[in-house]
């Protein structure tokens, strides 16, 4: 009886949420409660709350899955966004592409760190983790009420259609089944580390041990937001059929800024860990990354974007999140100016040290992130204000964020260099001679092959290589290669904790990135031609002969395959088949792009206008060492695993010490 | 240095990257961003040949014209005005003739729009934002075309 199945799936997955939201009260309250009053059993009720309140997120999430996955149109989200004809991935990854199903896993997400901490927190102080249970809890207490108040997903519909509508056939890729939950691990992850800075705050007392808890959370947020980013700006690439890799759309802006705040947190969070220092501006950008994250979700989910006309009209949803952003960030901050004052600031540096590189850090990644802010909403704050429709673009933020990255990419290297307390920059340089040297290599290589064209290019270039070679200068020099005996600096070599590997990893992720950025932007070759069958084209040193074009069709799309070969100097290659999509249910139709890599550069093709006379328009670029800006992003995700990984920051890392007293006790 | 003097130098050193970044914002933001305008109020507002602009609006029917070197010449309509655009290059998938489309470039002497981009991004109800904006606010707003996609 899969009728009977489908009736009720819906309606115990609405009542899982309801239950959810009743045990997130309980797990916001009770514990609170139990750490004033040093009671142990009311602050276990905050863990087993925790616990099962996932449990019940995870068993509404699922509901609704299962009803995607069987079609079932009484439920109106299902009918909306699913078609029955829909491959089975698609299916499922059409729970997170419309309103109310990523709303879903946001909250799942959410719950599922709450969840993390109260298995494996047991090494916290039982009060601190008692409190940040509790923050966990309001965050999810005001986002399930969102949910059942304003973006229900298991409302249904009577009668039932007999066939759904279809998701929208660009977000039909695999891209959609990775992209969001990884940027939602990401940004929805800094909640945590939220809930520690309001419980620390809560507690009155901060301190290193503190920082070495908080770690590994924003790392693992960090990771994860650093994967979604790389990832959909990825998925933007070959979907949207016209090469572009980031826009600047506050779609876009609303996970960066978190990416750059959480960036300079973790930065920021070593300098207390190790010396105890910036205790409260740590806590300060705790808050400010997650308010961000919540800023984030109130631009994507208000649709205060798609219109802001719509968003007067219709503001329940909007309104309601901008509640909770007031709510939280309002309070947070007030909780902050409240109890801030009151924690002790310890460890004096000089301004050239390690902490001294480290601030300087936050200091540029801060302002970068209020850049990234000013033009994402003042479009939004004019156009309300006096109805003036602007847009802000590259241009914008090539004269505003690009400046500002610039003396930080430069100072990179030295970072890791400087001693704590009190650092020697001239020693520092001198140690960095040979990143240096290959640096000023790379430019004047750049600028021999290139020309003086494009005359920043190489400098860009310098840049990039300068953070690589910087990153493997620092562990050269750290374990003594080439200036000690092989079995020495071996020694040394394996003896390094992982965290400097990591920072390494890290730092060179972001040069390579930065490599891949400048010689994509300011090298790639465009060329937009119209070709008869038989005829040619040329772009980068390939040439794509257009052969013919063939039909296919799939279940729920048909598509025209236009077959081309690509030659260079003569040979021919491969066979490429770029092609034009139609989906019939939404009349909709996409361009899928060929894409084909070439050591890390990449021949992108897509399909135009085909006329009356068999020609076709087609655009085809070559872009070189494309590739750079993801596999960096990746570097740096692998750096932030590796760190985690370090012995220090391992969850759960003081219970052999304990398990070892308690022993000790015994005997 | 005491503990009072580092505290000045370092907030003075933040205080200097702020008021640049500040800097740089404002300066951007007075030259960098680009309006949006309906045909109407192209017309009304009279904006000087070779400022950079989004145009926005229906593409008008029967206007479309493609060349063979891909070039297309096409207008863009708010019923009330009508501005003939050039471009060059490959249009989004969703462009016909009726849809609503957002142009960006710059005009002509000649009262023409050259356009070096063609808005291939929309919101779920496939229309750019601003065109859906300024169609609603001059009553030209179909409501099914709303519910249709809702």
């Amino acid at each position: 009886m899969s009728w009977m199945s489908g009736f009720s799936i819906a309606e115990l997955g609405h009542y899982a949420l309801v239950l959810a939201l009743a045990l997130s009260l309980i797990q916001s309250t009770v514990p609170l409660w139990g750490a004033s009053a040093r009671d142990n059993r009311l602050m276990r009720v905050g863990t087993v709350s925790t616990l099962i309140g996932f449990l019940y997120v995870t068993f509404a999430f699922g509901a609704l899955t299962v009803a995607y996955i069987n079609s079932d149109f009484s439920v109106a989200n299902v009918w909306e966004n699913s078609h029955s004809a829909k491959p089975l991935l698609f299916k499922i990854s059409g729970v997170w592409g419309n309103h109310e199903g990523s709303m879903m896993l946001w909250v799942l997400i959410l719950s599922l760190f709450g969840a993390l901490v109260a298995a494996f927190g047991g090494n916290l102080p039982v009060t601190l983790k008692a409190r940040v249970l509790a923050v966990q809890g309001w965050v999810a207490t005001a986002f399930l009420l969102f949910i059942l108040t304003t973006s229900n997903p298991f409302l249904r519909l009577t009668p039932a259609p007999g066939e759904g509508r279809d998701l929208n056939p660009i977000l039909q890729d695999v891209g959609l089944a990775i992209h969001p939950p990884l940027l939602y691990l990401g940004y929805v992850g800094f909640s945590i580390v939220f809930s520690f800075a309001a419980a620390a705050l809560i507690e009155g007392r901060v301190d290193a041990a503190w920082a070495r808890w908080v770690r590994p959370w924003t790392l693992m947020a960090w990771i994860f937001l650093t994967l979604g980013i790389a990832m959909g700006s990825y998925w933007a690439y070959y979907e949207l059929g016209w090469g572009g890799w980031w826009f600047w759309d506050p779609v876009e802006n609303a996970s960066f800024m978190p990416w750059l705040a959480g960036t300079a947190l973790l930065h920021s969070a070593i300098v207390m860990e190790k010396r105890g220092a910036l205790k409260i501006w740590t806590i300060l950008l705790a808050i400010l990354t997650f308010s961000l994250s919540l800023l984030g979700t109130f631009l994507v989910r208000s649709g205060v974007l798609t219109s802001v006309h719509a968003f007067a009209t219709d503001p329940t949803r909007g309104v309601f999140i901008l509640a909770i952003l007031v709510l939280f960030i309002g309070g947070s901050l007030a909780l902050f100016a409240w109890r801030a004052p009151e924690l002790k600031q310890g460890g004096l540096f000089a301004p050239i040290s390690r902490e001294g590189a480290l601030l300087y850090n936050n200091l540029f990644l801060v302002a970068a992130t209020a850049t990234v802010f000013a033009g994402t909403l003042y479009p939004l704050v004019l156009e309300a204000l006096t109805k003036d429709k602007i847009s802000v673009g590259a241009p914008f933020y090539n004269i505003t964020f690009a400046p500002l990255m610039v003396p930080l990419l430069l100072a990179v290297p030295f970072g890791p260099m400087l001693a704590w307390k009190r650092g020697d920059l001239a020693a520092a340089a001198q140690r960095l001679l040979f990143a240096m040297v290959l640096a000023v290599v790379a430019l004047v290589a750049t600028l021999i092959i290139e020309g003086v064209q494009h005359p920043l290019a190489p400098l860009g270039i310098g840049l990039g290589i300068w953070l690589i070679a910087g990153a493997a200068n620092e562990i050269i020099d750290r374990s003594g290669i080439g200036r000690m005996p092989l079995k020495t600096s071996w020694a040394r070599f394996t003896g390094m904790p992982r965290t400097a590997f990591a920072t390494a990893l890290a730092h060179a992720g972001l040069g390579v990135t930065v490599i891949g950025i400048v010689a994509t932007t300011t090298y790639q070759t465009e060329t937009i031609v119209s070709v008869k069958p038989g005829e040619s084209l040329e772009t980068g040193g390939y040439t794509l002969t257009y052969q013919d074009s063939v039909p296919h069709t799939e279940n729920n799309y048909r598509e025209e395959l236009y077959r081309f070969v690509v030659s260079r100097d003569g040979e021919a290659l491969l066979a490429i088949a770029p092609a034009k999509r139609f989906y019939s249910t939404r009349q909709m139709s996409t361009t899928e792009a060929a894409i084909k890599t070439f050591w890390f550069s990449q021949l992108y093709v897509s399909i135009g206008d085909q006329h009356d006379d068999g020609s076709l328009t087609v655009r085809a670029y070559y872009k070189p060492l494309v590739t750079f800006i993801w596999l960096g992003a990746v570097l740096m995700a692998i750096g932030g695993t590796v760190s985690l990984s370090d012995r220090r920051f391992r969850i759960g890392v003081a219970k052999p010490a304990r398990a070892k007293r308690l022993q000790e006790a015994k005997a | 240095m005491t503990r009072k003097q580092r505290r000045l130098s370092l907030i003075a050193g933040a205080g200097l990257v702020l008021a640049s970044a500040l800097g740089l914002v404002a300066y951007a933001l007075n030259d960098q961003i680009v309006f949006f305008y309906a045909p109407s109020e192209l017309a009304e507002k009279n904006i000087a040949p070779g400022s950079r602009i989004r145009l926005g609006g229906l593409v008008a029917e029967g206007s479309v014209k493609r060349e063979k070197d891909g070039e297309v010449f096409f207008s863009i309509t708010d019923t009330a005005q009508v501005v003939p655009v050039m471009y060059r290059g490959i249009l989004p998938d969703l462009f016909r003739e009726g849809q609503g489309v957002v142009a960006e470039g710059r005009m002509e002497p000649d009262g023409s729009f050259h356009a070096d981009s063609v808005l291939a991004k929309h919101d779920e109800n496939y229309m750019p934002r601003e065109v859906a904006d300024s169609l609603k606010s001059q009553g030209l707003w179909k409501h099914n075309q709303e519910t249709a996609t809702q």
